[in-house]
């Protein structure tokens, strides 16, 4: 994983839950290039159609609220998300991000301190974000050493996997 | 150490946690729903072969059932090729209901045990004095193979609620007007024990509708004491054996809030945010095109009895709708028995078979733009039951069966 990150914003408000982040009626999707197809359509349907991959979203209070659909990290990792920057976010989509070796840190009003067209660069590892333009920097929530490590490794799936490998190599020898 | 502390210690084998800490517990039960193909492609990927305990594992198909689409249906087929595959000993198929009501109601829920489930809604089963909380796909994909999984000990907020409501007044009322007061995120990664005298004689689905709405202000699980009735209630279906756990006195939550619900009033969480909640004395005269009266929420034989009263011997409009989905097949059962499915349809009720139906907008039940629902169900955000500019209205099913009675969100203490 990269921990140094650039891109532009996306700015999004409070508790965006994850039916506007991935519909429900889209859930039978299984395919990540078909469901990224759909991502954030409950804000707007333009959002993906305009996406640059490598840009980060910005928002506020409690995002990806509701629903446990994995669907939702999903969508966003697909379409090319680099970062979530939040004031908070909803626990289950934490883990999912997490899991699937999306990053995400919390700082607080950060998306009202930027404008649509911004661009940022963050050190994840630093715990700190600049304004590009600017210079102006911002300190965010450490990310914690259990996050890094899952995030370092890509997700949890390439740990499961090592781990299955070392098990099955012990029993055999 | 509170109850919820000493569950996780002792999956985790030790003697004591702390809020803050990472621990790694051992997980007694876990279910999947059926949009939930994912975990079978995570844990194929990973390099899963069987599943870690074949009678702790379950597959529950409810958001689809039965299969709307021919995408659905053929992940009913696979999941169902797996169960078969790993033996799992118990699998609620298309015939059950929804899996929070499926899984108490064949004893697999249990208090003191750690409950993982594919849904957010799994914050329910601290009804019964249990630890559930919701995961995702690849979460669930390592409990699979392990049967563990990391988690972090979580601070515990108390909501002390007393009092005995007036009548029609319900425990889905006494829920929403707390959220209204903590909000969308008033709990995110805490644990609630909600406790006070109206907790302590609550009976089993009562206590079942507050922890369910619990993850709606971002717990990550909640906890109610267990009490007579769900010992009662537990004691007669138990499939393992379990042991209840009491909080130290000294135990110091993280913050504490009173409620004193002798006066509320029937509440309502207007469009499009589960605590944007008023009194029902606030509403403007709002006509109704749907109501529904379902979920995990709200499809208890308690919940379909009091519609069943309100809309006894009363005909609908011909252009209001209610559908009517009873959480499970259990629930469906009772409610025949008793009389009121029959009353229901007579008053001009849409019945389906136990599932989610609308409550995400899959089907059964979905909503035109422009089309207002008034729904005993648990969310109420843009597009949840179908088109993102219909407006959804939650209330108690009392509230419901009032407001498609009069066509207008109406009071259930008036009827
Ligand atoms: S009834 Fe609704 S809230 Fe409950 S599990 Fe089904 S979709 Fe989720």
């Amino acid at each position: 994983m990269k921990t140094q990150i650039e891109g532009a914003v996306i700015i999004l408000k409070d508790n965006i839950d994850t039916d506007q982040i991935y519909p429900g009626r889209y859930l039978e999707l299984v395919n990540p290039e078909e469901i990224k197809t759909h991502c954030l359509e409950g804000v707007s349907p333009e959002i993906a159609k305009h996406f640059i991959p490598g840009d980060i979203i910005v928002a506020g209070r409690n995002f990806g609220c509701g629903s446990s659909r994995e669907h939702a990290p999903i969508a966003l990792k697909h379409l090319g998300v680099s970062l979530i920057i939040a004031d908070s976010f909803a626990r289950i989509f934490y883990r999912n991000a997490l899991n699937l070796g999306l990053p995400l840190i919390i700082c607080k009003g950060l998306s009202e301190k930027l404008k649509a067209g911004d661009s940022l660069s963050v050190d994840l590892t630093q715990s700190v974000i600049k304004i590009a333009a600017t210079g102006e920097t911002f300190d965010c929530e450490h990310i914690g050493e259990h996050a890094l490590s899952i995030l370092e490794a890509g997700g949890i799936k390439p740990l499961m996997k090592k781990r299955f490998q070392k098990k099955e190599g012990n029993e055999r020898s | 150490m509170h109850a919820i502390e000493k569950i996780l210690a002792k999956a985790s084998g030790r003697t004591f946690v702390k809020a803050g800490e990472i621990i790694s517990a051992k997980v007694d039960f876990a279910e999947i729903n059926d949009l939930y193909l994912q975990t079978i492609k995570s844990f194929d990927e990973m390099g899963g072969e069987m599943v870690w305990d074949r009678n702790r594992l379950t597959f529950v198909f409810d958001h689809y059932a039965p299969a709307p689409t021919i995408k659905s249906a053929a992940i009913h087929q696979e999941m169902r090729d797996f169960a078969k595959v790993n033996h799992l000993t118990h699998h609620f198929d298309i015939n059950e209901g929804v899996c929070h009501q499926v899984m108490p109601e064949h004893g697999v829920i249990c208090p003191g045990t750690i409950v993982v489930a594919t849904d957010s809604h799994t914050t329910t089963h601290g009804a019964f004095g249990a630890f559930g909380t919701g995961i995702g796909a690849t979460d669930m994909a390592t409990v699979m193979m392990t049967g563990e999984l990391w988690f972090r000990v979580p601070e515990i907020i108390e909501i002390r609620i007393e009092g005995t409501p007036p009548k029609n007044v319900l425990p889905k009322d006494v829920v929403l007007s707390i959220l209204g007061k903590l909000k969308a995120d008033g709990a995110v990664y805490k644990a609630i024990e909600f406790s006070g005298s109206y907790i302590k004689q609550l009976d089993v689905p009562g206590r079942m509708v507050i922890c369910n709405m619990a993850v709606e202000m971002g717990a990550k699980t909640a906890y109610m004491q267990p009490n007579d009735a769900v010992l009662k209630y537990v004691g007669e279906r138990a499939q393992f054996p379990f042991e209840v756990h009491y909080s130290d006195e000294d135990f110091a939550f993280s913050e504490t809030h009173h409620f004193d619900i002798t006066h509320l009033s029937p509440q309502i969480a207007m469009p499009h945010s589960v605590d944007n909640v008023v009194a029902i004395e606030a509403v403007p005269q709002i006509k109704v095109n749907q109501g529904f009266i379902g979920t995990c929420t709200g499809g208890r034989v308690e919940d379909i009895a009091i519609a069943a009263k309100i809309l006894k011997g009363h005909k609908l409009d011909r252009y209001v709708r209610l559908v009517v989905i009873p959480a499970s097949k259990e629930v469906l059962q009772t409610c025949m028995k008793l009389g009121y499915i029959q009353d229901l349809i007579d008053a001009g009720a849409t019945i389906s078979t136990p599932g989610c139906g609308p409550c995400l907008g899959a089907h059964e039940g979905i909503l035109a733009p422009g089309e207002v629902c008034i729904t005993a169900s648990n969310r109420n955000f843009p597009g949840r039951m179908g088109s993102v500019a219909a407006e959804i209205y939650l209330a108690s099913p009392a509230t419901v069966a009032a407001s498609v009675k009069n066509g207008y969100i109406s009071d259930p203490r008036q009827v």
